[in-house]
């Protein structure tokens, strides 16, 4: 699905992947947690070709579709122009109907303006592009970055039925407790290196992960 | 009265063309973010490729037809120039098709000639106005309806569109960035080339006549802030007629200063707001 071997991105002389390696396996729920400016974005951007690697090989076989960060919604068309963009790469497959069923918090906003949606909102239809492309792999940036809660816990019931359908997805969160909670396994990404990795039951009773992200004694 | 009506009447008719030009220049800027100054030479050289194509036998309409598909083709291959290579920003592209405006005038003095050209159009009056002017009149209503509609019902205008809203999002989509922004390029040049087939019949054009048309089509778009097509029409079919009332009833030499004014007021008035070239 993705494999990710010893990749390097560099900005000018600045390195912002380290000798980055992650796997996400067929039908595997994998997060990618870290702080800010830790790289995730950038890793992001070279999964989906926008920046070229220095060094290192990134390998993906079947679709993979990108919930953005910050959702990067086409703001003047509705939501249904945005959810039919999502299948721009399969002009037979543009029906959007699957989605509003998969989605069905949609149904009253699909001629709305995308870009007057709340954010809660917007991010539902960003999932739902992404879903468009009938991805075998889902990569998700910060889903719930500015998000209440409720929103939050909304989106992550979506995430885990796809997943269960057997939707592969890389969840890349600063939100550390949602990403354990959600994935079976996670990578801890700082400084543009990845410093753990395991079953993200391992990692949350790890000292160094639960000080630093779940905001727990050491 | 009918004095009145034939300058209204003729106001539209230039004001269609300058409309026209200006919705070249909005639909590449929304895709682009490309301010294109070489729209102007889209329309010369499709009026001088009229000419050149009734004098060697071939029929109007079909003339006039293959001149604009020859404007859309030249203005893929100026989108090409200006946008083709990975990483140039707006603000460079924006030189380089003032670049290609200036090779452009080299390209028709040398086929051309430096002296004006024409060709007949419809023939004969209606009601005492010249009956091409109608002609202008319904052909870019039908033909900036049809570019409403592209825009606004077809996957294709979706994307265009949603390559101007989010370029980053539109890539990850899967839709080619580069090949939308080449593509505006090419309506672009094929709306800059309608404006000069349809007005050369009642205005002569050189290779110099650009200049007259990008300046009122630029200022008939910064009305829409180059972003908004029927403010666009509005602004072209206002500064048609108030050059041509000008023209009437004062003097043709104070017309082209009407488009400068009328530019610099609504720049002027944007003063201190997100500006246009600001945004470019």
């Amino acid at each position: 699905m993705i494999e990710v071997e010893g990749l390097t991105v560099r900005y000018g002389v600045a390195t912002a992947l380290d000798e980055v390696s992650l796997e996400v396996r067929d039908g595997e729920m994998v997060a990618l947690i870290g702080p800010n400016g830790a790289g995730k974005s950038t890793l992001v951007n070279t999964l989906f070709g926008i920046l070229r690697p220095a060094a290192g090989r990134v390998t993906t076989t079947g679709r993979l579709a990108l919930v953005p960060e910050g959702r990067h919604l086409f703001a003047p068309l509705t939501v249904d122009d945005n959810l039919r963009l999502g299948a721009w790469r399969d002009r037979k497959g543009r029906d959007t109907g699957p989605i509003y069923e998969l989605l069905p918090e949609l149904v009253p906003l699909r001629k709305r303006p995308a870009g007057r949606l709340s954010g809660g909102q917007q991010q539902m239809v960003a999932l739902g592009r992404a879903l468009m492309a009938r991805p075998d792999v889902l990569v998700i940036d910060e889903m719930s970055l500015g998000l209440a809660p409720l929103v939050v816990e909304t989106l992550a019931g979506h995430l885990r039925d796809r997943h269960a359908e057997g939707l592969a997805v890389l969840l890349i969160e600063q939100n550390a407790r949602l990403a354990l909670d959600l994935c079976s396994r996670a990578y801890v990404l700082e400084a543009g290196r990845v410093v753990a990795e395991g079953p993200s039951a391992e990692l949350a009773g790890s000292a160094g992960v639960a000080a630093a992200y779940l905001g727990l004694e050491a | 009265m009918a004095e009145l009506l034939q300058y209204l009447v003729t106001g539209v008719g230039i004001g269609c063309a300058y409309a026209l030009t200006g919705s070249g220049l909005v639909v590449i800027y929304r895709v682009t973010r490309v301010v294109n100054f070489a729209q102007g030479s889209f329309a010369v050289l499709a009026a001088l490729t009229v000419t050149t194509l009734l004098g060697a036998g071939l029929p109007h309409g079909l003339a006039e037809i293959l001149a604009v598909l020859v404007a859309g083709l030249i203005g893929l291959l100026c989108g090409l120039v200006a946008t083709g290579k990975p990483g140039t920003t707006p603000q460079t592209a924006l030189i380089v098709t003032l670049g290609l405006g200036v090779l452009a005038y080299a390209v028709e003095i040398l086929f051309w000639g430096d002296q004006p050209r024409s060709f007949a159009g419809l023939a004969g009056s209606t009601g005492g106005v010249q009956t091409h002017y109608l002609l202008i009149i319904g052909v870019t209503a039908v033909v900036l309806a049809a570019t409403a509609l592209l825009f606004a019902r077809t996957d294709l205008g979706r994307a265009l569109t949603a390559t101007a809203a989010d370029p980053y999002a539109a890539r990850i989509v899967g839709i080619d960035v580069l090949r939308m922004g080449l593509l505006a390029f090419a309506v672009g040049g094929a709306l800059g080339g309608l404006a000069g087939v349809l007005i050369t019949p009642v205005q002569q054009v050189s290779f110099d006549s650009d200049v007259a048309l990008v300046v009122n089509g630029f200022s008939a778009a910064i009305l829409g802030n180059l972003t908004r097509p029927a403010l666009t029409l509005a602004g072209g079919l206002l500064l048609g007629v108030v050059q041509a009332l000008v023209g009437g009833y004062l003097s043709t030499s104070y017309q082209s200063e009407v488009a400068l004014i009328f530019m610099l007021a609504v720049l002027v008035a944007r003063a201190g707001r997100r500006g246009v070239l600001e945004a470019a």
